[in-house]
């Protein structure tokens, strides 16, 4: 595309921003003082473009530092960066976290997802609407609010990843020392509080592991009991001896082992990972680029969080084994923009192991290079799904490619791809302490291993659990302590978003691969999500379509118009006011959500309809109607 | 072209002007070709350019013959091609010899060292193309600057190979079919010069039944001399708009006016036609008549008839012969075909090409010489055969030589004249249509001289030339360094670019000087009276 300016300048913070992070621009043409040599010569071309995969990250650090991404901060990005200015306003636009119209610098983003709701997040939000005013909100009209005097607003958001601390809220605050930070048990006071600037943010919540310190623990051995910032106190605790198993096994014999193992990817799709890691060791094309997935957005879902802010370095290491095995050289983790702690700790634990020699050039002095960058997520569900993400990082919207080619042939910047979620990755270390044949004894015959497990909702002890697979639901929601306040169980959502309702006499479900796929359900992201019988089930599902509606990028027909379809017959069916009575809309959500199902490119759209029909066909929450 | 690694774009804002070809180039270009743009202007088309070098107007041969000796000082040239294919290296050698990259800085402007980075990715590349247009050509001595060009492939041997080559772009779809049809003055079809080989004078004269003057016609800018003269006291003008389209517009218009006879032959009622004494209503070529037309790669495809012409127009063919008959001479029935095929019995290099092959195949690449020819997918693969056919390709000694007229204190600025991507030469063909695009004539200049003159987008100024002089509204142009201007003429009803130009031409080709002519620039309303305006970098 040809770049047309547009005429809008920056203003000198922007101009600040940008250039901190992209350094000074070395030509007129980049945006800077028209200089001599300008007149005769241009650099460009391909290494202009070449920094593509910059424009996320720019556009962050403006936001960041301004609180919002003006027509001349784009301009200036786009000369900088040799982007089209109309391509990057609909990158800057796709992400939530971004704005391109004003907004103050103090900005609160309070959860009202499923799991907050659970936890009064409906009733803090009107509280909030009564008591500090409307949440604030740009719509296609340009409706947005009038700015308060105090320059602090708050907004809805999407569950933030914090549902064992619900309700959830995010505190951003844009500036030269911009902090971003998450809260949990709100209440309307706290949120005046910090809304008002009285409150200097506190520090962050911690992950709740209830398990903490268990002698049977594997994947959560380290976190709450070793210090995340101390590479020693890693080190002490059984870090980076795998790596150096690793490298004394060479890298096919690692893949073996993992194959071995039978680890299966905890992502949700469930594909083998040593399969996926030889496909990337066997390609001939170079060079090869390693994807940690961490952006955990499915709403009920914190084990990524919790792994990464308890041990950072785990999976530090276990990336640096995973390019090893197939031959990466430049690793991302690509981390939601929700989670500002798990950034911070992982920025040290990256840094802290480059400046020891376990990253970089020539690590443990076996001449092989690795490093890893983190880039940070903008506030967008979709990309979790693994090709959206590759989108993201060179620096388009983030919307998932059609398959094939897939990513172990043609992933991010068209380059042979490994791409794993972190806890997948985690497991990597317990493989290579243990063996691959040992771990493969761990847990049943169809599923290796340990797993993590994502307990909130209505349940006494909210947190991450670890349990070898196998373990049953009622097993998992008594080591939770049952039902919180001894109330009467309603129903539990299994998987996430995308997964699926189940009843109170289902909890004998054994919490394996085969187990939930022979009960019709999914283990999804480890998601168990409890709802006691005060529980609005109706208002919950609304929330789900809402959060689909909302997520959905849009690019494929069947996702983007079914989701908004889907949401529409369910307001109606709950308002009364159906179109054909009951029957006639139950029957419209099934065929939206099998057109979604067959005809959409990626897992949103193939799972948008799953939770709803769950409650209809599950929990007959219409009245067993569809029957 | 879409396979080669490196693509120099030389006088040539292909994007704009040849937006076709362009996809082609960026096809190369997203498959990881190089491309170095050589502009006075930073063009939409140099913006995709991995290097912009912003020669000083005509300072081309300055910058090719440097490259040239930079190419073999660093032991690049491509000796075995050159000992093999080519004559007359050694004056070569000496010649470019003084062009220092030093030298070339001063001359061209552009850094020594993005100079030598050009020169080296061009002589290194396994393949790489030359392309040119009218920067290279409208120009006093373009033919010098064409050969420079060539200069340059045949030092390295990127010529007659698969993605190697040197490529002139035509401006339209059937430029090269013009020449091909001997529509030039030295040339009859098929590039035949009847005036130095007898038995291709005999070939004609025998199916023609007539007798040929052994000399060439003249070309357009000699015949602008012999009415201006009075030597030539009538014009048959064919889909051309000289009155608009000729540098130095007034004395183009003062000539038309005072010939005995003006015929004009056009689908469009242009300026020229409005001078006319008779005009005849044409047929529009790709709709209205049948025919084959050649492209920029020497592919002649068959144009078909979708569409009566209307009114009293006629089909152009129809209409020559019809002359024919009143001046006395049957040239046969106007069929498309059977001309062509008389076009195939005369000229070698078209007589493969059947209407059954044209169509069958798509098109074919002259030369092709029987039916069961081929064609040739690159003219000059000669060059590589062992030992090579027909004549070696013979090396110019050609020296830089500025535009010759440069600003002085009364004319300070250069400009240089070409084309936008919504519009088309005089406009005759576009000007009736509607684009989003279009803005209007404007003199073009750099931020920094609208400071200076304290300008601001829209502000209309007084053009003026030793030949003449039009008011035009100033577009602020970032594109352009300080002392460059640049015009159109593409809106020749409201401002007359053409008055400006200078009609110095090549001895050669015949081509005026259109790139480069000084001029001054007057603010029309009080706009010298306002403040400066502080600009910042973006504007």
């Amino acid at each position: 595309m040809d770049i047309h300016l547009l005429q809008a300048d920056p203003t000198d913070e922007e101009r600040e921003a940008v250039d901190a992070f992209l350094g000074q621009p070395t030509s007129g043409w980049e945006g800077g003082e028209r200089q001599k040599r300008d007149a005769h010569t241009a650099a460009g071309g391909h290494a202009a473009r070449g920094q593509r995969h910059l424009l996320l990250p720019t556009l962050q650090a403006v936001q960041s530092r301004v609180g919002w991404i003006s027509e001349g901060a784009l301009n200036y990005i786009c000369e900088r960066l040799t982007i089209p200015p109309a391509d990057a306003y609909g990158v800057a636009t796709f992400y939530a976290l971004l704005s391109t119209v004003p907004r103050p610098r103090r900005v609160l983003h309070v959860c009202d997802d499923i799991g907050c709701r659970c936890k009064g997040a409906a009733e803090l939000c009107a509280e909030l609407e009564r008591t500090v005013g409307p949440a604030y909100h740009h719509g296609p009209e340009g409706d947005h609010h009038v700015i308060p005097d105090h320059g602090a607003v708050w907004l809805r958001s999407p569950c933030l990843g914090l549902c064992d601390q619900a309700p959830a809220a995010l505190l951003q605050i844009a500036g030269e020392n911009p902090v971003d930070r998450l809260f949990g048990a709100v209440t309307a006071a706290s949120v005046r509080k910090v809304l008002s600037g009285d409150l200097k943010p506190t520090t962050a919540p911690h992950p709740k592991v209830p398990q903490a310190g268990g002698a049977n623990l594997r994947l959560l051995r380290r976190v709450d009991s070793t210090d995340p910032t101390s590479l020693d106190e890693y080190r002490a605790n059984g870090g980076y001896q795998a790596l150096r198993r690793a490298i004394e096994l060479g890298p096919e014999a690692v893949i073996r082992e993992v194959t071995d193992a039978k680890l299966m990817g905890r992502g949700g799709a469930a594909f083998p990972t040593g399969r996926k890691w030889d496909a990337v060791a066997r390609q001939p094309v170079r060079p090869h680029y390693l994807i940690c997935n961490a952006d955990e957005s499915e709403p009920g879902t914190f084990k990524d969080r919790a792994l990464m802010e308890g041990d950072p370095f785990g999976l530090v290491e276990a990336m640096t084994i995973a390019a090893y095995a197939t031959g990466c050289e430049e690793g991302f983790i690509y981390l939601r923009g929700e989670y500002p702690l798990a950034h911070e700790r992982l920025m040290n634990a990256i840094d802290t192991a480059r400046a020891r020699g376990l990253l970089g050039e020539d690590i443990l002095g076996h001449g092989f290079h690795f490093d890893i960058e983190i880039r940070k997520g903008g506030g967008a569900y979709i990309c979790g799904e693994e090709t959206a993400i590759f989108n993201s990082i060179e620096g388009f919207r983030g919307e998932p490619r059609n398959k094939p080619p897939f990513p172990v042939q043609s992933g991010v910047f068209r380059k042979p791809t490994v791409i794993n979620n972190v806890e997948t990755l985690v497991n990597v270390l317990e493989i290579l302490r243990i063996g691959g044949p040992a771990y493969a004894r761990i847990g049943t015959e169809g599923s290796a291993g340990p797993r993590l497990f994502c307990l909130s909702g209505n349940v006494t002890r909210p947190g991450t659990y670890e349990v070898p697979f196998g373990a049953t639901l009622r097993q998992l929601l008594d080591m939770a302590g049952g039902v919180a306040g001894g109330r009467k169980l309603q129903a539990i959502l299994l998987g996430g978003a995308a997964g699926v309702f189940v009843r109170p006499d289902e909890l004998d479900m054994p919490l394996t691969f085969e187990g939930v796929r022979a009960a019709q359900a999914t283990l999804g992201s480890g998601v168990i999500m409890v709802f006691d019988d005060t529980i609005d089930l109706m208002d919950i599902i609304l929330r789900l379509a809402a959060f689909f509606r909302d997520e959905s990028c849009g690019q494929c027909v069947p996702c983007r118009v079914g989701t908004v379809r889907q949401e529409e017959a369910l307001y109606r069916l709950k308002s009364a006011k159906t179109r054909g009575g009951t029957a006639g809309e139950l029957a419209l959500l099934e065929e939206i959500g099998v057109a979604m199902k067959d005809a959409s490119i990626c897992g949103l759209g193939q799972t948008a309809y799953s939770a709803v029909e769950s409650a209809v066909k599950r929990l007959h929450l219409f009245n067993g109607s569809t029957r | 072209m879409e396979e080669t690694d490196v693509i120099f774009l030389w006088g040539a804002n292909a994007r704009e002007n040849h937006p076709i070809f362009f996809h082609h180039v960026l096809k190369a270009i997203h498959r990881g070709a190089r491309m170095y743009a050589m502009d006075p202007r930073r063009t939409s088309s140099a913006q995709w350019a991995d290097e912009w070098l912003g020669l000083n107007v005509g300072s081309d041969i300055a910058l090719s013959n440097a490259m040239a000796r930079e190419i073999i000082h660093a032991g690049l040239a491509n000796e075995a091609f050159i000992r093999r294919a080519t004559t007359g290296f050694e004056d070569y050698r000496e010649a470019v010899e003084r062009y220092t990259l030093k030298y070339a800085e001063q001359e061209t402007g552009v850094p020594a060292d993005v100079i030598q980075r050009a020169a080296h990715a061009y002589a290194r590349a396994d393949r790489a193309v030359i392309c040119w247009t009218l920067g290279i050509t409208e120009h006093h001595n373009a033919v010098d600057n064409v050969l420079s060009l060539i200069n340059l492939s045949l030092l390295t041997g990127h010529v007659g190979r698969y993605g190697s080559g040197v490529n002139p772009l035509r401006g339209q779809n059937n430029v090269q079919g013009g020449g091909d049809m001997g529509a030039i003055p030295n040339r009859l079809v098929g590039f035949q010069d009847w005036t130095r080989e007898p038995a291709i004078r005999q070939k004609f004269e025998t199916a023609w039944g007539v007798s040929l003057k052994p000399e060439y016609g003249m070309h357009m800018t000699q015949m602008f001399e012999a009415m201006e003269e009075g030597e030539m006291r009538s014009l048959y003008v064919i889909g051309e708009n000289p009155a608009q389209s000729e540098a130095d517009q007034n004395r183009a218009e003062h000539v038309l006016k005072s010939l005995d006879h003006l015929v004009v032959q056009d689908i469009f009622l242009t300026r020229t036609a409005e001078l006319a004494h008779v005009v005849l209503p044409a047929s529009s070529s790709w709709c209205e008549a049948e025919g084959t037309v050649t492209n920029s790669e020497r592919r002649v495809q068959r144009l078909r008839k979708a569409l009566e012409p209307p009114g009293g127009a006629r089909d152009d063919m129809w209409i020559i012969t019809e002359i024919g008959k009143r001046l006395g001479v049957d040239l046969g029935p106007p069929v498309a075909e059977t001309v062509w095929n008389e076009v195939r019995s005369l000229a070698p290099i078209f007589a493969g090409m059947s209407y059954a092959r044209l169509e069958k195949e798509g098109g074919l690449h002259w030369p092709c010489y029987d039916e069961n020819h081929p064609g040739e997918l690159f003219l000059h693969s000669r060059l590589w055969k062992e030992p090579i056919e027909g004549t070696p390709a013979p090396f110019s000694v050609v020296e830089h030589d500025p535009p010759l007229e440069q600003p002085d204190d009364e004319y300070p600025f250069l400009l240089t004249t070409g084309r936008r991507l919504d519009s088309y030469n005089t406009g005759v063909q576009t000007g009736g249509y509607s684009s989003p695009l279009r803005r209007g004539e404007t003199l073009d200049m750099s931020p920094e001289d609208a400071e200076e003159l304290r300008l601001l987008d829209g502000d209309p100024v007084r053009v003026s030339s030793r030949r003449g002089s039009v008011v035009a509204p100033v577009r602020i142009d970032r594109s352009l360094r300080k002392g460059l201007c640049f015009m159109t003429l593409h809106f020749q009803d409201l401002v007359k670019t053409n008055v400006l130009t200078v009609d110095y031409t090549d001895p050669k080709s015949g081509t005026a000087e259109f790139k480069a002519c000084a001029i001054s620039v007057v603010p029309v309303r009080a706009g010298a009276d306002r403040p400066a305006v502080k600009r910042s970098p973006q504007s």
